[in-house]
């Protein structure tokens, strides 16, 4: 194996670690912290069948963005669209022909609109990006990062693009490369400068998620303002630490 | 009249460019030891400044609060910046200053958070360059930002409407004032106040013997004007229903005719009640400043008196946010409610009560009497987007207006995106109902003045109905600012009080004591 494979390996066992590793951490910390009050944004659902309705719809469709400001939803659900047909494309890379799996990965709607997505995700970003620069109150509430991560991803996506439809890469050994690390049995990635650079920002991706603004995407569950239920006169709402206090001074009996 | 500008209203709403600073001077006074200390909050050695050892106890606070609300905890990582909510905000939109965006005041303390409990804000704060990823160090000049800022938000939850992620800055803006006043800037309108719930019963300090000689004054008013006998019982033990108003409704105008108008209901329903004097106020001001225990204080004196009176049932008066908590909280905070008529909600809103009593046909309505009015209705923030009035989803918005329609012949909501929950604050909500917070409050108020100049100017509509008594007391004090008249606010049982005709009214009142008897 070269240098530059056994390096890419670590990294990538590496960074999963980090990424599952911080996420579930993170889940597990915002299960653990209490909600020790009632505050859905209401009008909110009477059951629990209504949450789920609620919350499929803000992931599914950006329901409260969509009503808030109809450029933003556009290029970012353009965006969030194209990422999920992005990675259905990519599972191609990283599933075996004798996987039940295979059949549907290797469907033609799946590999081309994967790979057209790759456009429509670059003229969403684009369009936040220029959301961030010419709308003076969202240039004034953007840091570095924000620019940054718009930058980064657009990179990945370009660079992507780049291999489908520019300079091929080796796809074979990619897809060797990436089933040994799933299988332990590690191979050799091809050296080309823009599967590397690919490869490197979704590292990097991946390194970040955790302690950035990534974490939208699980904390989008775990808003009481959204999954709780509208029933406090039903059903009494008591946390740990409130009912601590209660006990304490037994001014509830 | 006044030193700064009022700001203009338009046909359709006009989102401001940002004035950086636009409103760095408002700041609402510092609580002085006294208070600071009635309320068990620590007092700086001079008035104004931070205690001792100020840094390390505000980490240690924002830590705890990230311990105890998943809100907070969420709410801080999951923000994106992505701008939707920018334009929400009444303060924004009437003042322009851009750290009166929702995210910006969140912003104040997310950047804290993230300067002392993220990896990135760390590693960049060692560098130097906190600001690349957001974060900031906590200064003094920080902390009296916050202070300025957070408390230049009504915690009304119009931005969480909008956020992709629910993000409240109402919850943000709670937290952040509890921490505040832990080190030594606790705001002197609402813990001033608080202390006064408990030692008196009520925000304004309306003893018992006061408020026993303005309920008769009140009946004796009733009974000259329609010649019946209405009752307006205090601390009678026995009664059926605990009627839990804000303190409000004893004096000014337009409440007291809304209290009117629930105890003219009450009669015509010949329900006994009561009100208590240790619970005169269904205000709980322990929302705004954030504080659980203080929240909780306030909230067991109305079980203690529920008990106390031997009631079977909890009725609210017209009242945003303390609705709001006893809708949603009081269940917790002053819960199981398990010694009352369990037939009945828990508490239960005069509303549900009075639109109930017409649904059964029970009451007898004139509705001409309203007829030189023309009625629009203000929806509540702390109604619209955190409790519910009925029995179905969004049935805050049908049931009042059912209840106005029932009583009034001419109705006209405001433009869509000023009503139900997208409806604007009244500008003074959240603790902000203070002198010292005056250009605040009449620039706040500016969207939901547009609207009701445009109903106006469109629907020939003369009258605001609302359901809260700061709406009402805010309304009342910034109308004039806005070329309107202090008269056009009035409560949604001040037009019940007027419609309903009680048996024996008009009869030359000779026969009170018949009418005592439903009582
Ligand atoms: S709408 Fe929500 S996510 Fe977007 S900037 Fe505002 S608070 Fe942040
Ligand atoms: S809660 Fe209301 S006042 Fe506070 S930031 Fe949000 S919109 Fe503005």
């Amino acid at each position: 194996m070269t240098v530059l494979s056994i390096i890419y390996v670590v990294l990538f066992y590496v960074a999963m670690i980090i990424l599952v590793g911080g996420i579930v951490n993170k889940i597990m910390l915002y299960k653990r912290v209490p909600a020790p009050l009632k505050i859905p944004v209401t009008p909110a659902p009477l059951t629990s069948g209504g949450v789920v309705y609620r919350l499929f719809n803000e992931v599914v469709f950006f329901n409260s963005l969509f009503r808030a400001s109809k450029w933003t939803w556009i290029f970012g659900w353009m965006f969030h669209l194209s990422l999920l047909l992005a990675f259905f494309r990519h599972l191609r890379y990283a599933i075996s022909p004798d996987s039940f799996l295979w059949p549907l990965v290797n469907l033609e709607v799946v590999q081309s609109f994967g790979k057209y997505a790759g456009f429509t995700m670059v003229i969403g970003l684009i369009g936040l990006f220029g959301r961030r620069i010419f709308v003076d109150r969202v240039r004034y509430i953007s840091s570095a990062s924000d620019y940054l991560m718009l930058v980064l991803i657009a990179l990945i996506a370009g660079s992507g693009l780049l291999m489908s439809f520019v300079t091929n890469t080796d796809i074979i050994q990619l897809k060797a490369f990436i089933l040994g690390l799933f299988f332990l049995d590690w191979q050799n990635l091809p050296g080309d400068f823009i599967l590397l650079t690919h490869l490197t920002l979704v590292l990097f991706l991946m390194i970040i998620f955790p302690v950035s603004k990534l974490l939208h995407a699980p904390g989008l569950f775990f808003a009481p303002t959204r999954n709780q239920i509208d029933n406090p006169r039903e059903k009494r709402h008591l946390s740990p630490w409130g009912a601590e206090l209660e006990a304490k001074d037994g001014r509830n009996t | 009249m006044a030193d700064y500008e009022i700001p203009e209203t338009h046909e359709f709403p006009v989102i401001p460019s940002i004035m950086e600073g636009a409103m760095a001077h408002s700041s609402p006074y510092v609580a002085n030891v006294e208070f600071q200390e009635a309320m068990g909050f620590p007092s700086p050695a001079e008035p104004g400044q931070l205690i001792d050892g100020w840094k390390e106890k505000f980490l240690e606070l924002l830590e705890e609060k990230l311990g105890k609300y998943r809100s907070m905890l969420v709410f801080m990582d999951t923000c994106v910046k992505c701008g939707a909510c920018t334009d929400k905000c009444h303060y924004f939109l009437g003042t322009a200053d851009p750290k009166n965006m929702p995210v910006a005041r969140q912003d104040l303390i997310r950047q804290i958070y993230r300067r002392y409990f993220t990896l990135p804000g760390k590693i960049f704060g060692k560098l130097g360059f906190p600001g690349f990823v957001g974060a900031a160090e906590l200064t003094e000049e920080a902390v009296r930002e916050m202070y300025s800022y957070y408390h230049q938000c009504s915690e009304c939850r119009r931005c969480a409407v909008f956020c992709p992620f629910g993000i409240d800055t109402a919850e943000v803006t709670m937290a952040a004032r509890d921490i505040l006043a832990n080190i030594g800037m606790g705001q002197k309108y609402s813990n001033q106040i608080i202390p006064k719930v408990h030692k008196i019963g009520n925000n304004l300090g309306l003893p018992e013997a006061a408020l026993a000689d303005t309920l008769e004054g009140l009946e004796e008013e009733v009974e000259d004007d329609i010649g019946v006998k209405v009752r307006f019982p205090l601390d009678e033990k026995g009664a059926d229903i605990l009627l839990v108003t804000p303190s409000a409704d004893f004096f000014a105008e337009p409440h007291v005719d809304g209290l009117i108008g629930y105890a003219k209901v009450f009669h015509a329903a010949g329900v006994s009640w009561t009100l208590s004097s240790q619970a005169s106020e269904a205000a709980n001001f322990g929302l705004f400043i954030g504080n659980y225990e203080s929240m909780r204080n306030i909230a067991l004196r109305i079980r203690d008196e529920a008990k106390r009176l031997g009631v079977k049932r909890i009725i609210f008066g017209e009242c945003g946010h303390a609705w709001r908590v006893a809708y949603n909280h009081l269940n917790t905070l002053a819960g199981p409610w398990d010694f009352l008529d369990q037939n009945y909600p828990v508490p239960q809103h005069i509303l549900e009560f009075t639109k109930d009593c017409l649904d059964r046909g029970i009451l007898n309505i004139d509705k001409s009497e309203n007829d030189h009015m023309t009625l629009t209705f203000h929806d509540s923030c702390n109604i619209a987007r955190a409790s519910r009035i009925g029995e179905e989803v969004g049935s805050q918005f049908t049931t009042p207006r059912a209840v106005i329609k029932a009583v009034c012949n001419n109705f006209y909501d405001m433009s869509a995106n000023t009503i139900h929950d997208e409806t604007f604050c009244c500008g003074g909500g959240g603790g902000l109902l203070t002198d010292d917070l005056m250009e605040l409050r009449v620039k706040g108020a500016l969207p939901r003045m547009e609207a009701l100049k445009n109903v106006i100017a469109d629907n020939g509509v003369t009258h605001m109905a609302a359901i809260c008594a700061i709406c009402k007391s805010q309304f009342t004090k910034v109308l004039p600012y806005y070329g309107m008249t202090m008269d056009q606010i009035v409560s949604v049982h001040q037009l019940v009080s007027s419609a309903i005709v009680l048996d024996g009214q008009g009869e030359e009142a000779e026969e009170p004591e018949e009418a005592e008897e439903s009582a």
